[in-house]
């Protein structure tokens, strides 16, 4: 599937919901549901900064894709988190780079892309992209 | 005996008076209660504010026009209410600033800078906000003195008997927060200024919490500075003020340099303004000083012994019933406090905590609440805090416990 396949399919199952209560269930079944990272990528490095929570962000390369695996101490967030991985893991970094991710607003989460220092979102989704831009100029 | 209380404190009539919480958020009516980040502000206020740009906005002090007298006057006015709202001795010990950081880091650096040798001794709680930590750890680094912090106890109060210990001939400053913005102790304050002055250091008192709830008066604590902002009181941001002992801020050399300050310059020499101009450099904040003045009248009218048993029975009744909630803790639990309620919640992020509360209208502050180190004391890192004003009221009390049965329900 594509990024912006995958997008959609997220769209149309958010479509579902009637309101913020149900859209934010969703969001913590599939926070908790998330693998936790294990304990060894859960580094210093890996934290991303500037969130109320504490997240963490692994990257890999598998040929061409770039995988992710994160986690959080809070579930909201990371639901958000698994989002993020269900649309960009698994893609070529150059996808990564490129994708535009209008999911997001069109699921009502664009708030947490907000720029205050009690979100993460964003700072999760700069993270992703700088690891597969590296990855790009890395392979060249 | 709560509910009669209720009744006579026209809490409805209150809250037609504060147009912002007349809406709704994620389709239910908004609950407000960061009113420790900030309070709303009364219509008095905001027209006040309006008035002035409609009205009479001019430049102060230099201007011979009549707009320019009028602005003038009325900046004035309110130098004059905060003076009688702190009850300080004299106008001219009032100065105003952009609120209590600014108060702080002007004390640090002016008298700060002054007296401090190195070896010499500023001692601070355990329970400071950041803005009363980092200007005192900025002035130690730049004269070579030490910072010293008294302990707080598990249920959030400072450990006097630590406190004394640390007093000596090298104490200097004692700087500490009369009401803990994270946990809602009122700190015995009047003690505390009393022990320093044994030792002949000089007290300043961080009032950004204490002073929409308490009744303040700086010439009774015998406080040398004391400190707060505007927009807690129900004021517009971007104002506060400082008040110092006349003796002291006549001492002090002024913070910035600049316009206002001055009473006269040439490039040998200047000489600078009296107080309490000296410390006002430059064009200030003329509109929101003007009606920080109404909301100082606003509260004023109301009294604030009604608001604080107000508030009072609002803490009672919201401890009582979020002490119910199973796996619900409070953070902060002294004999004396404001109506500041902080808590965790077994095995769930404040973070999580808020957005879901956000969800059903209900707003709080989660983290840290700009006190890291007081988190650290209590080996957490962060809680979620409600904080009641005037204009809350019991029902929204039930609204926030029902509000957070349903983050248990949906966490677990
Ligand atoms: C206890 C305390 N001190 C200082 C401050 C800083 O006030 P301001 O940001 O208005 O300068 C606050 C505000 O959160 C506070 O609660």
């Amino acid at each position: 599937m594509t990024i912006n396949e995958t997008q959609d399919e997220i769209i149309e199952e958010f479509s579902l919901f009637d309101d913020w209560e149900e859209k934010y269930e969703y969001i913590i079944d599939i926070g908790k549901k998330l693998p936790p990272l294990q304990e060894q990528f859960k580094t210093e490095d890996n934290i991303i900064k500037g969130c109320q929570s504490r997240v963490w962000l692994h990257a890999d390369r598998d040929d061409e894709k770039v995988l992710f695996a994160g986690d959080s101490d809070a579930v909201i967030v990371k639901g958000l988190i698994a989002l993020l991985i269900r649309v960009l893991s698994g893609h070529t970094a150059e996808e990564i780079a490129r994708a535009d991710l209008y999911f997001i607003d069109r699921i009502g989460m664009k708030q947490h892309l907000a720029q205050t220092r009690a979100n993460g979102l964003l700072a999760m989704l700069k993270q992703m992209k700088l690891y597969a831009v590296a990855y790009s100029t890395m392979s060249k | 005996m709560e509910t009669v209380l209720s009744d006579i404190f026209a809490v409805e009539s209150i809250r037609q008076d504060f147009p912002i919480l007349n809406q709704t958020v994620h389709g239910k009516p908004l609950v407000y209660f960061d009113n420790a980040a900030t309070t709303q502000k009364p219509r008095p206020v905001i027209e006040a504010l309006a008035q002035y740009y409609e009205q009479f906005n001019a430049n102060i002090h230099r201007g011979i026009h009549t707009l320019a007298e009028r602005a003038t006057a009325e900046y004035e006015a309110t130098r004059d209410k905060a003076r009688e709202f702190i009850n300080a001795a004299h106008r001219e010990e009032i100065v105003f600033t952009r609120g209590t950081t600014e108060g702080i880091n002007l004390v640090a650096q002016t008298y700060g800078r002054q007296v401090l040798k190195p070896g010499d001794e500023v001692i601070i709680s355990g329970m400071e906000h950041h803005s009363n930590i980092v200007p005192w750890q900025m002035i130690c680094e730049q004269t070579g003195a030490k910072l010293r912090v008294i302990p707080v106890t598990d249920s959030g109060e400072i450990i006097l008997e630590e406190y004394e210990k640390l007093l000596s001939e090298k104490t200097k400053i004692v700087a500490v927060v009369y009401v803990s913005n994270s946990l809602g102790t009122i700190n015995p304050v009047r003690e505390i200024i009393e022990k320093a002055h044994a030792y002949g250091a000089k007290v300043l008192l961080d009032g950004a919490q204490a002073s929409a709830h308490l009744d303040i008066d700086v010439q009774s604590l015998d406080a040398d500075f004391y400190v707060f902002s505007s927009h807690k009181v129900y004021g517009p941001t971007g104002v506060g003020v400082l008040y110092g002992k006349r003796e002291l801020l006549e001492a002090m050399p002024p913070y910035q340099g600049g316009g206002e300050m001055i009473k006269d310059v040439s490039f040998e020499k200047t000489t600078y303004n009296e107080l309490p101009y000296k410390f006002e450099a430059g064009t200030p904040n003329i509109a929101d000083t003007v009606a920080f003045k109404a909301a100082l009248d606003y509260v004023t009218a109301i009294g604030k012994p009604a608001v604080g048993e107000y508030e009072h029975d609002l803490l009672t009744y919201a401890t009582g019933a979020m002490q119910e909630i199973d796996g619900l803790r409070i953070v902060g639990q002294a004999k004396e406090k404001i109506s500041v309620v902080s808590f965790v919640m077994d095995g769930i992020h404040h973070q999580d905590i808020g957005i879901i509360l956000d969800t059903q209208g209900i707003a709080v502050r989660t983290g840290h609440h700009c006190t890291q180190p007081l988190m650290n004391r209590f080996g957490i890192l962060g809680t979620s805090r409600a904080s009641f004003a005037m204009y809350n009221t019991r029902e929204e009390i039930d609204r926030l416990v029902r509000g957070l049965h349903k983050v248990k329900k949906m966490m677990n």
